[in-house]
């Protein structure tokens, strides 16, 4: 399925954002402009890039000093116009990186605070699907003192969605939990996508959670959106190195689930550019899933190898090659429609005699998959 | 030791002083505290000063000050009694004011503190979830300033039970009308043989402060198992 009939088929989710806002945060000025449509879209930045305070400006914890929001077409700020909507009255859900559960009040309190706020007319989400959903029912009649992190972040997450959000603002969720914690709440965001359709802003700093999660990616850099568009394309962007980060480098592929391995527990991914085999992925055939492969679990062969382990061979074609200097270069490659890209030292692409436009073969061992690159797309 | 007609009068009396006294200065209490806590503005300090005034300055100062201002010549003393009818000066009504001021300071300190110790992030997410300012100061920060509230209350009832200085030079030393357990007191210690009197008095004083505290600590802690059962 190409990318265009996907977005029609999640059109009812997807959000419009128009955003050309300016704040001076004492020496520091925020100045993003970025246009995005997509059911996730995903802020990624570095700390101190002005995520958090881009996202308070969408909810309307923070004012501009000027500019424009809109949402879906309805402006949210505008100072030319003199708008500026409060934020009970923008009914954007705000999930924070810490939970900031109401206290005093239990779980079902907590969970119920916003939908006795929404109107009436507007009451769509009904708490039991909630509850349900997040797996919460258990839970109602705790105080918030005696929930795990990722309960307490459920609870908040539902919190949110029952208030009747347009759209969920979402700052770094997962960044006060532990490892495991941090999957099971993943999970759930995902469920939530799926199930309800709700269209996300997602923030975070973790190239791993932006790409599993978001379709459309911002990158924010000292208070400007240096890039915006499909996250595939803008995560595999070598010129982004510096905000995308070095160890983190790699590159994200839609895929579609085409058979499963029962002898040795492997899944077999199609995509565009071929077939990838991983470990297991528990998802049914014909179910997409998305894959992130590292640029250093790529190797580069100049004519398909024969007698080796690794299992995925993929040809594909040379685009580009970032040399930032040092021992290392970067080599992008185009599968199909994919991109890939590979990091290898720069005594082997001068041995290789590596040039853009040659037709090349991509190794990646299917044991570089984990859990944490392979995600329900 | 049961209780003599006049005894049971004046203590009735000083609690109907401290009651009221607490009833109306509470909600400004409130109020002026939040303004404290939560707002920067030029003239803050001076208004802290002013909220604090009557903690530093001698009693009968304010006592003094509340004469001249609520008497009945008095420039707001007289403006009351021809408009509303309201007199203050030597009226048990006077005493309750003056005991108001004296307790204000301790009850705006307590609920000062406990609004300060919010996360105000608390009060952000209840505004995105739909709720007004109104609302969420109803429905969050008062709920969570529950124990500064008690404590402010506690503090202002038994320095309301406990006032002398200033109501005495207000309201005078009227039985049965300002003459509250304080200044009984002090009249039996003034008059020749009154000392078994004065320490019986002494001893109730004692004791009805201790009931206020126990009960108070009381209602505390019945109020938040109270809420944590009524949403289990």
């Amino acid at each position: 399925m190409d990318r265009a009939q996907e977005d029609n088929r999640r059109a009812p989710g997807a959000i419009m954002i128009d955003v050309d806002v300016t704040q001076m945060l004492g020496d520091f000025r925020l100045e993003v402009a970025f246009q995005a449509d997509a059911p996730i879209v995903g802020l990624f930045g570095r700390s101190g890039a002005g995520k958090t305070s881009l996202v308070n400006m969408l909810a309307g914890i923070a004012r501009p000093l000027h500019g424009r929001i809109v949402v879906n077409g309805e402006t949210l700020f505008d100072s030319e116009r003199g708008v500026d909507l409060p934020p009970e009255r923008r009914r954007l859900g705000y999930v924070f990186q810490d939970d900031l559960l109401f206290p005093h009040l239990n779980v079902e309190a907590n969970l119920l605070y916003g939908f006795h706020r929404a109107p009436a007319a507007a009451r769509i989400i009904e708490p039991e699907h909630i509850i349900d959903l997040l797996g919460l029912r258990r839970l109602l009649h705790r105080l918030p003192d005696a929930l795990s992190g990722g309960e307490k972040q459920r609870v908040a997450i539902g919190r949110a969605l029952l208030a009747q959000p347009r759209l969920l603002l979402m700052d770094e969720p997962l960044a006060s939990l532990d490892v495991a914690r941090r999957d099971e709440v993943l999970r759930y965001i995902e469920l939530l996508r799926d199930d309800l359709a709700i269209p996300i802003v997602y923030v975070s700093h973790s190239v791993a959670e932006i790409t599993r999660l978001a379709d459309t990616v911002v990158i924010l850099s000292d208070g400007r959106a240096i890039a915006v568009g499909d996250v595939d394309e803008v995560m595999g962007r070598l010129d982004l190195r510096p905000q995308t980060g070095r160890y983190e480098a790699g590159a994200v592929i839609d895929t579609v689930v085409a058979g499963h391995d029962t002898e040795y527990g492997l899944t077999t991914l199609r995509f565009d550019g071929g077939e990838l085999t991983v470990p297991n992925v528990e998802a049914l055939v014909g179910e997409r899933v998305r894959v992130r492969i590292r640029a250093r679990d790529v190797a580069l062969a100049l004519t398909r190898p024969e007698g080796l382990s690794v299992i995925n061979v993929l040809p594909g074609t040379l685009v580009a090659i970032a040399d930032p200097g040092g021992p290392i270069v970067e080599v992008q490659l185009r599968v199909g429609a994919a991109s890939l890209v590979a990091r290898i030292t720069k005594r082997s692409r001068v041995d290789l005699r590596l040039a853009e436009g040659q037709r090349i073969y991509a190794l990646v061992k299917a044991v570089s998959f984990d859990r944490r690159s392979v995600g329900y797309a | 030791m049961a209780l003599s007609a006049d005894e049971l009068g004046i203590i009735l009396l000083s609690l109907k002083v401290a009651l009221v006294s607490v009833a109306f200065s509470l909600p400004l209490a409130i109020g002026v505290a939040y303004v404290l806590a939560r707002f920067e503005f030029p003239g803050k300090t001076l208004l802290d000063a002013v909220v604090h005034l009557p903690l530093v300055l001698p009693p009968v100062v304010v006592g003094f000050a509340l004469l001249v201002l609520f008497g009945r010549h008095g420039p707001i003393g007289a403006w009351l009694e021809s408009w509303f009818g309201i007199v203050f000066a030597f009226r048990w009504t006077g005493a309750a004011l003056a005991a108001a001021i004296m307790g204000f300071p301790l009850m705006v300190r307590a609920i000062r503190l406990s609004f300060s110790a919010i996360d105000q992030r608390l009060e952000t997410v209840a505004r995105t979830l739909g709720g007004s300012r109104t609302w969420v100061f109803l429905s969050v920060t008062l709920p969570l300033a529950l124990p500064g509230l008690v404590t402010g209350i506690v503090l202002s009832f038994a320095r309301s039970l406990g006032e002398f200085g200033a109501t005495i030079t207000f309201v005078a030393n009227i039985p049965g009308e300002t003459q509250t357990l304080p200044l009984a007191i002090y009249t039996y210690t003034q008059t020749p043989s009154g000392d078994a009197q004065a320490l019986r008095l002494s001893v109730i004083a004692v004791i009805l402060s201790l009931v206020a505290l126990v009960a108070a600590e009381w209602i505390a802690r019945r109020k938040t198992t109270a809420v944590r059962r009524a949403r289990s």
